[in-house]
């Protein structure tokens, strides 16, 4: 009983029990959720004592009271259908970018996988891109795109782009020589060995890449929202509105909108890949090779 | 030799007009490094042969195999294969592992164009004929090393190969696993009289397994000694505990002593 409660506690992805601690007879939803759940009341109790003990009333906005952020930013009608319909276009920027760049990171990765040539000419300009900081390309991008939806989502393609190709060319590369032989052996041809031998050992990196670029996406099209401003407002537009009118609850609120989208992209594209390759491979912690 | 009763004529026949399933011709292979691996082999498979290859870690085994299966090329010599199709047993299981069991080996059909139906029922017999059915939905990671050698053999018997290369296949299973598939791949060869070309570190196997056992020295690789084994098939695993047995491999270990090492120095 013990055992298996100890090996559900493992492939549940958490950190492994570490014998008998303050926890240990309690049932296994509780051990998980308070270690977590006393974090969270400390960190609110140090932000309660900076808003209320530490801070000034009239310095007050600059950390103002997680229920005043609750109030003003989340249970306002007006605020709260603001921020929904600029969180939901942020999504879609961010998605419409990871889509594209998925599309442009794998194909770009498949060419160089094929040619050592191709590869070599280029992939420094990959690195190159992944060099630049996006936000210096900003304003050129604005010059030439005007400043709307077209403009955003080619910031999220640009920054998502190098884990997609980087990440994707490291699993088209890393068959082993044997497998390569094996296909060598059987008359393979060049279409049949990407198709049914690097591209599928290709997925568990492709997975892994495709959730590092689309936390990056969601920041592009924060960061793309705050540059550019026409058409309707982005989560980041509204970010920056709310820094320069000093209105700190709807601040807060958009802030943590913004990390909600974050992690839940993050977990959805993890889960995506725990879907697709989790039964044979070790994506995400997996325990793909046990039974 | 009383067991397939019509196969034996047509062997016997094929043998004095010596179609060959592998011929080695002075075969030299020198890697780009400069290194001597092969120094003139002359070396022959005949169709129902089963060849074994032992020697001192580095003598160009592995490479003998490379060459025979076309994956490299000779240097000097001619590497000569008989209108047969060529199976290569590697040294791990080499199994896709986002495949199940069946996928892995129906692959060599696809790669082969089978027809679909053809690879399907041919694969799933030959899963049976290895022991594994009831596993042909199962994942390579799901199983152990011996049953993914096993998928591993099965996927080289698909096509019904006329010579069967084997590098050291059983090298990374426990003793008992090993004893138990080299059992199991000398009743195949019994059954199917291909020819097999095998390579491996224990004399104890290849004098189980083979017809005959070629010793190679250290690199440069030649060939230093070729030793009939005179046992009937099908052979019984309790072969292995007899006088006959061990005067056997003491004749092959005799060599591999005193040519592997002795004549370097």
């Amino acid at each position: 009983m013990s055992l298996s409660l100890t090996k559900a506690f493992r492939t549940a992805g958490s950190t492994p029990a570490k014998g008998p601690g303050v926890l240990a007879g309690a049932p296994r939803l509780v051990r998980l959720a308070i270690p977590p759940f006393v974090t969270l009341a400390v960190i609110l109790g140090i932000w309660l004592t900076i808003t209320y003990v530490i801070l000034a009333p009239e310095r007050r906005f600059l950390m103002p009271p997680p229920h005043e952020i609750a109030k003003v930013g989340f249970l306002d009608p007006a605020n709260r259908a603001q921020m929904l319909s600029a969180l939901l276009l942020s999504t879609q920027v961010a998605m419409v970018g990871l889509v594209i760049a998925t599309v442009i990171g794998v194909s770009v990765a498949v060419v160089m996988s094929q040619a050592r040539a191709i590869e070599r000419a280029l992939y420094p300009y990959a690195v190159v891109l992944q060099t630049i900081p996006i936000l210096a390309l900003v304003p050129l991008i604005g010059f030439w795109f005007e400043f709307g939806f077209t403009s955003r989502v080619i910031v999220c393609v640009l920054i998502a782009l190098f884990p997609l190709i980087a990440n994707t060319l490291f699993g088209l590369q890393s068959v082993d020589a044997a497998h390569h032989d094996l296909f060598t052996l059987h008359g393979a041809s060049r279409w049949e060995r990407l198709v049914k031998l690097q591209f599928p050992a290709a997925l568990p990196a492709l997975f892994t890449g495709l959730r590092i670029a689309a936390g990056l996406s969601v920041i592009g099209a924060v960061v793309g929202d705050m540059f550019f401003m026409q058409g309707q407002p982005g989560i980041g537009t509204l970010l920056d509105l709310y820094r320069s009118r000093l209105q700190s609850e709807q601040l807060f609120a958009a802030i943590f909108l913004s990390s909600l989208l974050g992690i839940v992209v993050f977990s959805a594209f993890g889960l995506l890949g725990r879907l697709v390759v989790g039964s044979w491979s070790t994506f995400g912690g997996g325990s793909g090779r046990e039974r | 030799m009383s067991a397939s009763a019509e196969a034996v004529p047509a062997t016997a026949a094929a043998r004095s007009t010596s179609p060959s399933a592998l011929r080695f011709e002075g075969v030299s292979k020198r890697f780009s490094t400069g290194t001597l691996a092969l120094d003139a082999i002359d070396l022959t498979v005949d169709a129902g042969e089963f060849v074994s290859v032992v020697g001192p870690s580095g003598c160009g085994k592995s490479t003998l195999l490379r060459l025979a299966s076309g994956l490299s090329q000779a240097t000097a010599g001619a590497v000569v294969t008989g209108d047969v199709r060529v199976s290569y047993v590697f040294q791990d299981p080499t199994l896709l592992p986002w495949r199940t069991v069946l996928g892995n080996v129906e692959l060599v059909g696809e790669l082969a164009k089978l027809p679909r139906s053809e690879r399907r029922e041919k694969a799933l017999r030959i899963i049976k004929l290895v022991g594994l059915e009831g596993f042909e939905r199962q994942r390579p990671g799901q199983l152990s090393g011996g049953m993914q050698m096993r998928v591993s053999l099965a996927r080289a018997l698909l096509l019904d190969p006329g010579l069967f290369l084997f590098d050291e296949p059983f090298g990374a299973l426990d003793e008992m696993t090993r004893e138990r598939l080299g059992d199991e791949l000398q009743q195949l060869f019994h059954s199917r009289r291909f020819a097999g070309l095998f390579i491996t570190h224990s004399v104890a196997e290849a004098v189980f397994l083979s017809t005959r056992v070629v010793v190679m020295s250290a690199r440069p690789g030649q060939i230093v000694a070729d030793v009939e084994i005179p046992f009937d098939y099908p052979r019984s695993t309790e072969l292995r505990f007899t006088p006959e047995f061990a005067k056997m491999t003491g004749v092959v270990s005799a060599a591999l002593r005193r040519k592997g090492k002795g004549e370097l120095t």
